[in-house]
């Protein structure tokens, strides 16, 4: 670890079950760039030796609760950190098993990348395509795929050659393959080849090493021009102040979901349609002249206008629809199924709606990729789903815009979060 | 704009935590805001600054005393909080054992996990909805797999298999009456972000977070402070028959209870030798430091479940 400050940050997942040494891959990726520290090897090392293993078992770092333990599964979504001092990173390590697609999609819906873990004496498997499937559902930009065990098949060209040419084949037939950037990448977790280092077992594929290719990759969501999206967190008006300066202060509290504003920008406040200029941009007590994607900011606008939580600032020449009809691919994540007679909760950015269920279209079976009729969700279920609702929505397509094409769905009985939608 | 420059990683955090206290605050009817006096929660502090201000904060902080705690931390904590012109909630362990809520096995127990009792207490009273709370997911392993937006029953309770989803930026901070949010802004800070940020906001801590010369003894291992007084004027940690007091210079990585928070060996007096120390350390900030956490395996994951934040 340095001291330096990281120049950016970014979100990956990795995707596999244990199987595919996934533990191992992560328990690599901290021990080799140095963010476990001696007491914590010392435990592992000390746990290691309990179950009766030669070696440390790094996947031990990611070992998870008691309560998993337990019961010998992992329940939930783990996030690791670790940084190179040119780039923090959080991992989301997800599950991988099929009842977990919940996880799955929960961890993919926060990162850019994704590494896909092939077992390299096994190949593209169902698990596989499961995965890739839900990292291109949920728009993950960059895919790694990571043919691990390498040393198992004596690190064998071929045997690498042959996957990737399987895999591209499949991610060509889901439009994967056309849609995101894919990389392939030969290695050994449990070695330690092309993660970190390269070592000298695979001298034929000259491509970056996992590290490299992390470092290099894009810390945007996306490279394309986005619309400015400014969904409204918080009304500032600090009225009882004894500062007079600040009587008719009004500032609008939020984060830049998406795109970029400058001061004198024209604006548009959506539902309502009242326009404006901006005219300050403010972070704490910084002015700031304009502001970009995943700043949260305090805008203030030249007129009075009145805005309140879950109104949305846009750009006025770029402005989105407030629809009251959305359709949305829909992951089901609660113990209790969908009930289509029953009225839900959507929750947009910052804006609230009740929502009743139009109609299912149908359902995909994450293992063969195939659409089926169905009256019903169930628990990792995924499914096309339309929604009538009671307010008024500004949204874009999850394609275009995962800020503004994203939603929850929440029970209002129990208040659980129950669905995650990509609206189409 | 077709070339993005990234925000830089502390740029990214920090926009991050202001959205998740913003949520807070837009979600919730009636938040408080956990504040010991510590580095985390003075980290908070500044977050919560950048979040609402000019405007006040719309909670109050709040600290759940154990009556163990450093004088030098409790004076910066009352000093921080007028300074800012916040109000400042003070509710004590003490105040628990005296109604018979809190009831401690030996009288020298350290007082960390009854904090618990005292929290539910002050929930209760104040009907608060949501706690915000300072923990990093880096810090332990029961933590890495919390929520940002954490739900706790009405008993305080958290069921790690009762957890929302949580997607996106979307959290979902609605409950019941009775029942509450613990939320954790800096949930994705390392200790290294941490005292980065400290380092680049030029925050002002309390002075035992700095290399100073300490009466200690070693016990059990560790480094053990003896004879510190108290604000009520009492000194604990009376050196053991046998045991020998060395002064040393020492400096605290984590402040708590003074019962069961070790200081670590150092000569960093000012912010940038601390982070210098935190990138060259081997031993992670509980291990060195949190002397209750290592009873066993799952004690944090344990006192999450009685009520702990």
């Amino acid at each position: 670890m340095t001291t330096q400050h990281n120049d950016s940050l970014l979100r990956f997942m990795t995707c596999g079950s244990v199987d595919d040494g996934k533990s191992t891959l992560i328990g690599r990726l901290l021990y080799d760039t140095k963010t476990i520290l001696a007491d914590t090897l010392n435990n592992i090392a000390r746990t290691s030796q309990k179950r009766g293993m030669e070696a440390v078992d790094l996947s031990l770092l990611t070992d998870g609760l008691q309560a998993e333990r337990e019961q010998g599964i992992t329940i939930d979504v783990a996030y690791r950190y670790f940084s190179t001092g040119t780039r923090k990173y959080i991992i989301a390590d997800a599950p991988g098993h099929e009842q977990y697609t919940r996880n799955m999609v929960t961890a993919a819906s926060t990162a850019n990348l994704a590494i896909i873990l092939i077992d390299a004496r096994k190949g593209v498997l169902t698990q596989t395509r499961r995965h890739s499937y839900l990292a291109h559902l949920v728009g993950i930009p960059h895919i790694v795929v990571a043919v691990n065990k390498m040393d198992l098949v004596n690190y064998d060209q071929a045997t690498y050659e042959k996957i990737k040419a399987d895999y591209i084949t499949f991610a060509s037939e889901i439009g994967l393959a056309q849609a995101r950037d894919i990389k392939f990448i030969p290695m050994s977790a449990l070695n330690g080849d092309m993660l970190v280092d390269r070592l000298d077992n695979m001298n034929w594929y000259q491509g970056e090493t996992l590290l490299e290719l992390l470092e290099a990759a894009p810390a945007a969501h996306s490279d394309q021009a986005e619309k400015f999206r400014f969904p409204v967190q918080f009304v500032c008006r600090p009225h009882d102040s004894a500062n007079p300066e600040l009587h008719d202060f009004r500032g609008f509290m939020g984060r830049v979901e998406s795109g970029s504003i400058a001061v004198g920008d024209s604006v548009t406040v959506l539902p309502n349609g009242y326009q404006s200029k901006v005219k300050a941009i403010q972070l704490g007590n910084e002015q700031l002249q304009s502001a970009q994607t995943e700043q949260s900011i305090t805008l203030l606008l030249e007129d009075e206008i009145d805005t309140s939580r879950g109104d949305m600032i846009v750009k006025t020449s770029e402005a989105p629809e407030a629809v009251k009809q959305i359709e949305a691919h829909v992951c089901w994540l609660s113990e209790t199924p969908l009930s289509p007679a029953r009225t839900y909760i959507v929750r947009h950015t910052t804006r609230e709606s009740k929502a009743k269920i139009g109609s299912i279209q149908y359902k995909v079976d994450v293992n063969t990729l195939e659409q089926q009729a169905t009256s019903d969700l169930k628990m990792n279920d995924i499914a096309r789903v339309s929604f009538k609702l009671a307010q008024p929505l500004m949204v874009d397509s999850y394609d275009k815009n995962r800020a503004t094409g994203a939603f929850i769905v929440i029970d209002e009985s129990s208040n659980n979060t129950v669905g995650a939608g990509m609206i189409v | 704009m077709s070339t993005k420059q990234p925000l830089s990683h502390l740029d990214w955090l920090e926009a991050e935590a202001i959205h998740i206290l913003r949520e807070v605050a837009g979600q919730c009817a009636n938040p408080v805001l956990l504040f010991s006096g510590g580095k985390d929660s003075l980290c908070i502090l500044r977050l919560a600054e950048k979040a609402f201000r000019p405007g006040r904060f719309p909670f109050p902080l709040m600290h759940i005393d154990t009556g163990h705690n450093y004088q030098e931390v409790i004076n910066f904590r009352d000093q921080r909080a007028a300074e800012l012109g916040e109000r400042l909630i003070v509710r004590s362990v003490e105040d628990s054992m005296k109604r018979g809520t809190v009831v401690l096995k030996t009288p020298d127990e350290p007082r960390n996990k009854h904090q618990s009792v005292t929290l539910l207490e002050a929930i209760e009273e104040f009907g608060f909805d949501c706690c915000i709370g300072g923990a990093r997911r880096d810090e332990e392993k029961a933590r890495a797999k919390e929520r940002i937006m954490s739900f706790r029953d009405e008993f305080g309770q958290w069921d790690p298999k009762n957890q929302r989803p949580e997607l996106w930026n979307l959290y979902n901070a609605r409950v019941h009456k009775g029942e509450n949010i613990r939320a954790f802004p800096i949930s994705n800070w390392t200790e290294m972000d941490v005292w980065q940020y400290i380092e680049r906001e030029k925050l002002e801590l309390p002075s035992i977070y700095f290399a100073h010369q300490r009466d200690i003894v070693m016990r059990n291992g560790a480094i053990f402070p003896v004879n510190v007084p108290l604000t009520s004027g009492e000194v604990i940690n009376q050196p053991k028959a046998g045991e020998e007091v060395i002064n040393m210079q020492v400096r605290f990585r984590t402040v708590g209870d003074v019962t069961c928070t070790a200081p670590v060996l150092s000569d960093a007096d000012d912010v940038s030798k601390i982070v210098v120390e935190t990138a060259t350390t081997t031993i992670t900030e509980r291990g060195a430091t949190r002397l209750d956490d290592q009873t066993s395996e799952a004690s944090m994951e344990q006192r999450k479940k009685e009520g702990y934040f």
